[in-house]
């Protein structure tokens, strides 16, 4: 057993696995110190995904932006990319889709891919502006992003509000034709709000998967992230791959945003604060190993967090365990030199 | 509404908003400085924030109006504590040190409305009774028209900042501790040589940051706000991170873009009393900020300005 966890070959999964399993430790050391029965919270937690169908469609609801904020981030690691921007861009996705809704009644068959073209569009140019001011002038993404997110969350505010018929919190319902929602799922989900927005998530894991892996230019991409200075040489063109993954990251984390305001919602909303399915997609792209299946699995497991957080409250346990939990796993995938050293530590033992 | 009562709004205004910007900076100031990325000030300016409301909420029955700063002593000594999660992970464990930041961020939001429901019961702190008042500055109140602009009815924290300011500036510029800092945060490898404990300097300036960005977030809630909510914080660390490159990692640079940035935020308040701004919607004013760091970074590029190892990890033997 020892022997299979520290050997080098499976250290890709061993290591996130190990993330996970420390996180869940931490949170129940919480709950401890906080006087409530671990035991007690992670079985509502179970119960709130696998309880019954609608637990189990409300759960998938709640992996949708996840999985596609995960893609986002992931393909901007590939690049050597840090974008922490999904935030905003998927902000400007969320409102854009909901704006081509809004404005425009298509048939269903043209105005649904056509939101989400939408949304797509809106991230990408959002992941435009970083990407071009670093490639231009070599200014950092981490804080350009940063900055951005805030821009997005009070500039959108702002159209939200001055859009026909919206009020102070929200804007009118998007016309069913450019809804994602769907009667057939809900009712065979006990009327869950699962929309059809898994297969857009499913269809961007494969399109990721094909860019990165079967691709020139996702190869490109690759090299650019493995060492800039090589594929300069090589005769890549690093600048303009850099605006290009930022683009592509930001579709990714723009069409994130689309699943909340014409799945999970029909209309905008307007927030107050970030609501973290940007942040969170670090998480999901450090647990997946950047890997469009890995990605799709670690964001069904912080979906699952998320949906049983309600099972969780229900139980008495403070529903902001879950984000306490998934920020302790992105904590332990960020120290995965130190995971690693306790591993090569195990195994100099066993010998 | 005339100008001069326009102004004696504005400038108590101003000082209210920057104070907790610019506490914060500092603090950032001191883990870059040393080396170390703190996209982390946001998370611990929340934790900062609980606390001081917390302990304001639970001792002012007794205590009474002494009580706020026991709560903004006990949210510095929470930022303290909480940095060093960064500091470890950061620096023994060679982390990234963004995604690091995120994580005290993430955790920060989760774990102080939870531990609001644990105490209680509810999304949020109590409203505490006792926040820091608005007061005439002894003595400096009575100068003609200055003093009645600058120095009544203004919250004394933010000259307890503008003080911290002036003594960090010494302390980093004029002392043999603030050069070491300095030197670690730009070339690790030779200030290693010449017998400086890298770690040591680096947990004493993301620790200082945590201290700093508590203080920031005590000051704001007990200043701006009636009681902790998820929303208390609203990127102001953010804004505060702005104001350190902005500022150029310098402290009276973070002084004035912590002014500036207070100003707007002030203005956002007031617009909609001055003609030629209340057209401009109120948010402008909060995106403003993070707009005009934007435009800077565009301007300064090229000019290394930031630490230059800020954002390494270092390892001892490497070159």
């Amino acid at each position: 057993m020892i022997k299979y966890i520290t050997d080098e070959k499976n250290q890709r999964f061993i290591v996130p696995l190990i993330s996970v399993l420390f996180g869940f430790i931490a949170g129940a050391i919480i709950m401890i110190i906080t006087g409530i029965n671990p035991i007690d919270g992670y079985s509502a937690l179970l119960d709130g995904v696998f309880g019954n169908t609608r637990k189990f469609g409300e759960w998938i609801v709640s992996s949708i932006p996840l999985i596609l904020t995960g893609l986002a981030l992931a393909f901007g690691f590939r690049t050597g990319l840090f974008n922490i921007g999904a935030e905003g861009q998927f902000i400007v996705g969320a409102f854009a889709a909901v704006a081509a809704g809004i404005f425009v009644e298509l048939p269903k068959i043209i105005h649904l891919p056509l939101v989400l073209l939408a949304a797509a569009l809106a991230g990408a140019i959002w992941g435009f502006i970083p990407g071009i001011l670093k490639a231009k002038f070599r200014v950092h993404e981490v804080v350009v992003t940063i900055m951005l997110n805030y821009t997005a969350l009070h500039f959108i505010n702002y159209l939200i509000k001055i859009l026909p018929g919206s009020t102070n919190t929200r804007t009118v319902d998007v016309f069913p034709s450019a809804s994602l929602s769907s009667e057939f799922l809900s009712s065979i989900t006990r009327f869950s709000r699962l929309h059809w927005g898994f297969i857009v998530a499913l269809l961007a894991a494969f399109l990721y998967w094909y860019i990165i892996e079967r691709t020139t230019f996702g190869y490109e991409l690759r090299s650019v992230g493995f060492n800039q200075h090589a594929s300069e040489y090589a005769g890549m063109k690093v600048n303009r791959n850099i605006v290009y993954s930022m683009m592509i990251s930001g579709a990714f984390a723009g069409l994130a945003g689309a699943m909340i305001s014409i799945g999970t919602f029909d209309y905008a909303r307007v927030i107050g604060a970030s609501e973290g399915y940007g942040f969170n997609g670090i998480a999901v792209a450090l647990l997946g190993n950047n890997n469009g299946f890995g990605i799709v699995i670690s964001g069904l497991l912080f979906g699952a967090l998320k949906a049983g957080s309600s099972a969780m409250a229900l139980a008495k346990v403070p529903k902001e365990i879950s984000e306490i939990i998934m920020a302790f796993i992105v904590l332990f995938a960020a120290m995965n030199y130190g995971i690693k050293r306790l591993l090569i530590h195990l195994r100099k033992e066993e010998k | 509404m005339d100008f001069m009562q326009l102004i004696s709004i504005i400038i108590p205004l101003t000082l209210t908003s920057a104070a907790p910007i610019i506490s914060s900076s500092i603090g950032g100031l001191f883990s870059e400085r040393s080396g170390v990325v703190n996209i982390g000030l946001e998370g611990l300016m929340m934790i900062g924030a609980f606390t001081a409301a917390t302990v304001t909420v639970l001792v002012e029955g007794p205590l009474g109006i002494v009580s706020p700063w026991i709560g903004i002593l006990a949210g510095v000594i929470a930022g303290g504590i909480f940095s060093i999660i960064h500091a470890y992970v950061s620096i023994n464990l060679r982390a990234d040190q963004v995604i690091s930041g995120t994580a005290i961020n993430l955790l920060s939001a989760g774990l102080t409305i939870y531990l609001c429901e644990i105490i209680f019961n509810q999304q949020r702190t109590l409203a505490f009774l006792h926040g820091i008042k608005k007061d005439d500055i002894i003595g400096l109140s009575q100068i003609p028209v200055l003093g009645n602009l600058f120095f009544s009815n203004v919250h004394i924290t933010s000259y307890l900042v503008i003080l911290i300011v002036i003594l960090v500036w010494y302390v980093v510029y004029k002392t043999p501790f603030g050069l070491r800092l300095r030197a670690v945060g730009e070339h690790p490898g030779a200030a290693d040589s010449m017998g400086i404990n890298v770690y040591r300097m680096r947990y004493i300036g993301v620790i200082l940051s945590g201290m700093f960005a508590g203080l920031g977030g005590g000051i704001m809630v007990l200043t701006q706000d009636i009681q902790y909510t998820y929303a208390t914080i609203h990127g102001t660390g953010f804004i505060a991170l702005a104001a350190l490159i902005f500022g150029k990692w310098h402290p009276f640079g973070v002084l004035g873009a912590g002014l500036f940035f207070g100003l707007s935020q002030a203005l956002g308040i007031v617009a909609y009393q001055i003609d030629f701004l209340s057209s401009l919607p109120q948010e402008f004013f909060w995106a403003f900020p993070y707009v005009l760091t934007i435009i800077a970074l565009v301007v300064f590029s090229g000019k290394s300005v930031g630490p230059r190892a800020a954002g390494k990890p270092y390892e001892k033997g490497e070159r």
